[in-house]
């Protein structure tokens, strides 16, 4: 007899299961050999305290009511989960704080898609260490741990959230019209991103110019110098959070793989400053990303910065498989 | 060996890269700009059915308009061109719309038999208009936009026959030259937009390739707004 199962949901066998196990320790022992201390927290949150941190995402995909009427949800990340832990159960305790996780989180999925509604994610919460050193150590645990997984080609895009946000103010683009064009470039529809500032009042050809070269600065040290000589304040400030960033990475000898991005743009609402994502080149989708958020633990009334990534395991594995053909002995 | 896990499609970023041509009507400008930026596409146009013609730059891959997104989100093919049409109706998928390339150009409309106001009758007395579209998608955003309502109909083959046996009462379709819909006695009643050819990459290739991928953009461009 055949029972189904939802669609972007799936058994595991154990094949399978002992490749993704060896994965999964590979990573926690990373994560543990530097501080990160593993935390589990429940699948099932109060919907209005996960959408405390959601910001201007929609949130959890997935709510029901429990039997005594409160609204539950399912999480869609493990960063609002962790805020939460880290405001309720360790305020007033010594900073930097360090968490690791590997767990599953769930979000909406396209039929016809091949997308997963329950997914695993690893990664680590840094609170309490403000830019650039919080972010350089974030992004040295990260790099640690894809070698772990044996994606020595992989590369870590560095971006800053901000850029776009302050550009477009100083370009007098505020509101929907803003939220409207950010859209645009975290899309990377560069066509439409040209038809909809050129409609836009103020905004002139050099204005147009100057977002669409942005976007597509990407390499090393010399795309800061490049930006630069585009010009403007919010140019001057993201790339100064950039290079402080860099800099940091440099001197830990970690900015090897890192490879600085002006058109990053991650689509979670609650991030600020640097932003990183993860890809290999035996992957055509991202394996991961992560960056600054901080404001969100405000949200939770614990004023701290706090930097993070999460890397989707199932992902890390196919590249694995695809890095080490025949392979699974790490 | 591992499975489909994901959702990833698993798929190489090494060797020459490869873009994804479209057949059909888009084909002939598509090659034309592939010629102009010093691409040898001889092989294409020759009479061989093969898919794919390895190049020692670029490998290029020929495949259906509509498939192009799918092959270049999964980054099974690096970048692509395809038609605006086949973006906005597949507009989940996730790929980096990189260049106008201004050929290929034709409109996206509402039509309607020729002095027929079924249009206009069903939607005031029965409250729907039915329309028959291969492009239900672009269809209903039309619709929902302009305030209309609509039961959008999905039909996979010619997609006028529908008004003229009673399926809909009219149409969304692509327009070229006009001459399908003259020749089946349907007019446009309105135009909904313009498509053209689009450069797209995929969002890995983007990153690690992007030296080549800026380079053929910057190309294409020059070589497609002389």
């Amino acid at each position: 007899m055949i029972h189904p199962i939802p669609p972007g949901t799936r058994d595991v066998l154990p094949d399978e299961m002992r490749e993704l196990r060896r994965l999964h320790l590979a990573l926690i022992e990373v994560f543990e050999s530097r501080g990160y201390g593993e935390v589990a927290t429940p699948a099932i949150e109060y919907d209005e305290v996960l959408g405390r941190g959601d910001g201007r995402t929609a949130g959890s995909a997935y709510r029901f009511f429990d039997e005594s009427g409160d609204l539950l949800a399912l999480r869609s990340d493990m960063t609002v989960p962790i805020a939460r832990l880290a405001a309720t159960r360790y305020a007033g305790a010594e900073s930097p704080l360090r968490f690791c996780y590997l767990a599953n989180a769930y979000r909406a999925v396209r039929p016809q898609r091949g997308q997963m509604r329950e997914f695993a994610q690893a990664g680590v919460e840094l609170i309490g260490a403000p830019a650039p050193d919080g972010t350089a150590e974030v992004v040295e645990v990260l790099e640690a741990v894809l070698d772990a997984a044996g994606l020595q080609r992989a590369v870590i895009g560095l971006g800053d959230a901000d850029l776009y946000r302050q550009l477009l103010s100083e370009f007098g683009v505020e509101g929907e019209a803003r939220d409207s064009v950010l859209e645009r470039l975290a899309m990377h529809d560069l066509v439409g991103l040209e038809a909809e500032l050129s409609e836009l009042e103020g905004i002139g050809d050099e204005q147009v110019a100057t977002c669409i070269a942005l976007s597509q600065l990407r390499g090393g040290s010399e795309v800061l110098d490049e930006a630069r000589s585009i010009g403007g304040a919010a140019v001057e400030r993201a790339t100064a959070r950039i290079g402080e960033t860099y800099e940091a990475l440099a001197d830990r000898g970690a900015a090897g793989r890192v490879q600085i991005d002006l058109g990053l743009l991650r689509d979670l609402g609650y991030y600020s400053g640097a932003i990183l994502e993860v890809y290999d080149p035996a992957l055509g989708h991202v394996l991961g990303g992560g960056g600054r958020y901080d404001g969100l633990l405000k949200r939770f009334g614990l004023d701290l910065p706090a930097a993070g990534f999460a890397l989707y395991v199932e992902r890390l594995h196919i590249a694995q498989a695809e890095e080490q053909p025949g392979g699974g002995e790490p | 060996m591992s499975v489909e896990v994901a959702g990833t499609a698993r798929a190489k970023a090494d060797g020459p890269l490869k873009i994804a041509v479209p057949r059909g009507a888009l084909l002939g400008g598509t090659l034309d700009a592939l010629d102009a930026v010093g691409i040898d596409t001889t092989a294409v146009r020759g009479e061989s059915r093969a898919l794919i013609f390895p190049g020692s730059e670029v490998t290029l891959v020929t495949m259906r308009p509509s498939d192009v997104p799918t092959y270049v989100e999964a980054g099974a093919a690096d970048v692509g061109i395809t038609g605006k049409d086949v973006l906005l109706e597949q507009s989940d998928r996730v790929v980096y719309e990189m260049l106008d390339l201004g050929y290929g150009r034709c409109r996206m409309v509402l039509a309607g038999r020729k002095d027929d106001e079924r249009l206009g009758e069903s939607e005031r007395r029965l409250g729907m208009m039915r329309i028959a579209t291969k492009y239900p998608r672009i269809a209903q955003r039309h619709f929902e936009s302009t305030g209309h309502q609509a039961e959008v109909i999905e039909v996979k083959g010619s997609v006028e026959l529908a008004p003229l046996i009673g399926l809909a009462d009219g149409i969304v379709d692509l327009v070229a030259t006009g001459r399908t819909l003259k020749e089946n006695d349907l007019e446009v009643r309105e135009e909904i937009l313009v498509c053209t050819a689009r450069f797209v990459a995929n969002r890995v290739a983007h990153k690690l390739r992007g030296g080549e991928v800026d380079e053929l953009a910057r190309k294409l461009r020059e070589a497609t707004t002389r």
